[in-house]
């Protein structure tokens, strides 16, 4: 493996954790708001996890511009400059949004206020994350004194945008759904876990047909990517498996006569992420933003690049003990998942 | 305004706001271990208390302060994509050692606030201790990347292209020990300042029982003591730092002590304005000698003037003005402390009046941070690439600028709002110190 490749791989990783983690992340904080007077009991289990977890989930985010910045300098310049205005909105809802989890916690006489706040803008910012996509696939960037530009006139008015979007809000909500459901049945409240479990039901279908429905309203000059993505059709016939498997798992019997094998649903649906957006991701290369920039001639130098790899490997190696007493003390531990 | 004139307030505004919680999220978590450990030691259960209120505290400010964290680092790249070019080939790492460092401190502030109850006391102050060193570590990585601009090193530039780039030497560049040692001592005096602060607020309230007044006391006096200790280790590595401008950064000391004619047995000036026209400084007080000393520890060290650099490489001499603030205030808030505790100890009595030291300390880092950025200009990276080579091309700056401007006075204005609430809602209560998050409801 090459340099290049293995830094995009790496990336790759992380965007990938990002996505899921996030999704969770934001879904959980929507769903709080959704039922926090409708049904208590759900929204408190999304609050369960969301209370420890979100900072950690932030630093997720970060470390994905980092490893960017790092790894493909020469793409952070062109990314800086065409995403100005889109991932400025991003960092002013999210600056918003846990700022207002913060204060809805310690405020009472507020809080519903407050947790639509967060709960709204939580919604928000995964539709915009997305958006990066059919930027990155190029047909709205036009150049202007020898720098991109992004033409938002063109962007908003497209319907691929619009596709990207939905498609990122319902992916966010059936993952963080299916992940509350499976969360809900840990901390034993079965009830929570089946009225989560019915959302993601509903929604699965709908991530997925919105999937498909983005790739079909592709500009003419994202087009060929569609071609490419048909290259990889074994990777995204395995997704859709996986996702079968995963969906079907949620009418599976368990044995003390619970419905759905929720630990199976979740681990095949990240599965089924996985596959299909390293589909799309093989579908991608070389282009981190089509025509002008390949992960080539956007990547840092070799010396750098090698004490980066011993910095991840080393920060890596100190830190799992960390994760692994989080993972238990917060997803595990039934002294914190069962209080009332 | 022109875009680079743009993107420097954007830039600036969204650090100044940061740099308020920035700060007291280094500063407050190192004073919780105090409280902590102290509790452990003299088996007070008031400084259990006060280790979980300051929580409490830092829990809110941390909301702001990690998305705003998180902000200020994707906007380098959103608003400097020349200069993060540059950063990403050269000195990448500390920002990478930095996300480690992130990692730590957010995943055992959620072990000390949400798993206390469940933890050995000694695990509890463990996970205390890691979300400090972790806040520390994150300070110092930043300021690494603060002092390789100042002096960079590690890598040569032709043509604006990067060559010979040694990643570990522009890490341990020249200037990273002076600068790091005091923006953490600054943090720390700060911390320790902004809760001395309420305490001396508290304190100035009436009808406040005998047992909450012997409480505040002991905030008030492990906040004095520590931040007065500290600034006067501040002062000291404030001085090495200035001695470190002397060696690496001659005109940004020229600027910052008005000085524009070269020679040995300089004086010190102190207030006053320097006026480009006359290349002289006007109204200071000037002390014979004292700068040459400074700079250099003996009086016949030679101080480079503003004179022998080209005009359109001075800095803005407005940071004259700048210096003198940080310097003034570091000076006063050292003798406010010690007179405080000298008068406690002679009288047994402490006056509440210096509630201004945290206020007082959050201006001096404002002034210190604008003092070391302007003083750079016109460079990015020192003499190496300019501001206006940094900057981005891209359009919409001014609305940008406008809409996140109005959105950190809004900040600012709720979380101060939210946290005058939320410690009057929930007094201090002494019946028994139940785990860290022992109020009823989780964050």
């Amino acid at each position: 493996m090459s340099d290049t490749q293995l830094a995009i791989t790496i990336l790759w990783c992380f965007i990938f954790i990002y996505s899921i983690a996030g999704s969770i992340d934001f879904g959980a904080g929507f769903w709080s708001m959704v039922f926090s007077r409708r049904n208590p009991h759900a929204a408190d289990i999304a609050n369960r996890f969301l209370s420890p977890s979100w900072e950690v989930t932030n630093v997720f985010l970060v470390l994905l511009v980092v490893a960017l910045v790092g790894f493909f300098p020469r793409a952070a310049y062109v990314l800086g400059t065409l995403l100005l205005v889109p991932v400025s909105l991003v960092l002013v809802l999210l600056l918003f949004r846990s700022a207002f989890i913060v204060y809805s916690y310690s405020v009472q006489k507020h809080e519903l206020a407050l947790r639509i706040v967060s709960g709204v803008t939580g919604l928000l910012i995964p539709g915009l994350l997305v958006s990066v996509l059919p930027i990155s696939l190029g047909g709205f960037i036009h150049m202007s004194q020898g720098f991109p530009q992004l033409e938002f006139g063109k962007l908003l008015t497209s319907a691929t945008l619009y596709a990207h979007v939905g498609f990122g809000i319902l992916t966010e909500l059936f993952l963080s759904a299916l992940f509350l459901s499976d969360y809900g049945r840990e901390a034993g409240d079965e009830q929570v876990s089946q009225h989560y479990r019915s959302i993601a039901v509903v929604l699965g279908p709908l991530a997925l047909a919105m999937a498909v429905l983005a790739t079909f309203t592709m500009v003419p000059e994202a087009l060929w990517i569609v071609a490419r993505m048909q290259e990889q059709s074994l990777w995204f016939l395995l997704s859709v498996v996986a996702f079968a498997i995963g969906y079907d798992a949620l009418w599976i019997r368990r044995k003390n006569g619970r419905k759905g094998w929720l630990r199976l649903s979740v681990v095949a649906v990240i599965l089924q992420f996985a596959l299909a957006s390293y589909a799309y991701g093989r579908a991608h290369m070389p282009y981190i933003v089509h025509p002008d920039l390949t992960v080539e001639a956007g990547f840092t130098n070799h010396s750098m690049f090698v004490s980066l790899l011993w910095g991840y490997g080393f920060g890596t190696v100190i830190l799992l003990p960390a994760f692994i007493l989080f993972w238990w003390l917060f997803l595990k531990d039934k002294r914190y998942l069962r209080t009332k | 305004m022109d875009n680079v004139m743009l993107a420097r307030s954007l830039f600036g505004s969204s650090m100044a706001f940061h740099i308020i919680f920035a700060t007291l999220g280094v500063g407050i978590p190192f004073m919780i271990v105090i409280a902590e450990i102290l509790y452990q030691v003299k088996k007070d259960k008031d400084y259990a208390t006060l280790a979980k209120r300051w929580t409490k505290g830092l829990a809110i400010l941390l909301g702001v302060a990690i998305p705003s964290g998180t902000l200020v680092g994707v906007m380098l790249s959103l608003l400097w994509p020349g200069f993060m070019e540059i950063v990403g080939q050269v000195i990448a790492l500390p920002f990478q050692i930095e996300i480690w460092a992130f990692f730590l401190e957010a995943l055992f502030m959620s072990i000390y606030v949400y798993a206390a109850d469940r933890l050995p006391p000694t695990l509890r102050i463990l996970s205390v201790i890691f979300v400090a060193i972790g806040s520390s570590m994150s300070a110092v990585l930043i300021t690494d990347a603060h002092a390789w601009m100042n002096t960079p090193s590690g890598f040569r530039m032709e043509n604006g292209r990067v060559f010979d780039v040694h990643p570990w030497a522009a890490v341990f560049n020249p200037s990273l020990p002076t600068t790091a040692m005091h923006v953490l001592l600054s943090a720390y005096m700060t911390g320790a300042f902004a809760v001395a602060s309420v305490a001396a607020y508290k304190l100035l309230k009436r009808g406040s029982s005998e047992r909450e007044r012997s409480y505040h006391q002991k905030s008030l006096f492990l906040g004095l003591l520590i931040g007065g200790i500290i600034s006067l280790m501040t002062a000291l590595s404030g001085h090495e730092t200035a001695q470190m401008l002397h060696e690496h950064q001659p005109e940004k000391l020229a600027a910052a002590e008005g000085l524009f004619e070269t020679q040995a047995y300089a004086p010190l000036a102190i207030g006053g304005v320097s006026d480009k026209e006359t290349r002289s400084i006007k109204g200071a007080i000037e002390i014979p000698w004292a700068l040459s000393f400074l700079a250099g520890n003996r009086f016949d060290t030679v101080v480079k003037g503003l004179n022998d650099f080209p005009e359109d490489q001075w800095p803005p001499l407005i940071i004259h003005t700048l210096f003198n603030v940080m310097v003034g205030i570091g000076t006063l808030l050292i003798l406010a402390s010690a007179f405080t505790i000298g008068l406690r100890l002679l009288t047994k009595r402490p006056y509440p009046r210096w509630l201004l030291a945290g206020p007082l300390s959050m201006i001096g880092i404002e002034t210190g941070w604008v003092f070391s950025c302007t003083g750079r200009q016109p460079w990015t990276i020192y003499h190496m690439q300019t501001t206006a080579s940094a900057a981005t091309k891209a359009q919409h700056l001014g609305s940008l600028f406008v809409l996140f401007l109005g959105l950190y006075v809004f900040l600012l204005i709720v979380t101060a709002v939210v946290m005058y609430y939320y410690f009057k809602r929930h007094p201090v209560t002494f019946d028994g110190v139940e785990g860290v998050n022992g109020e009823g409801r989780s964050l």
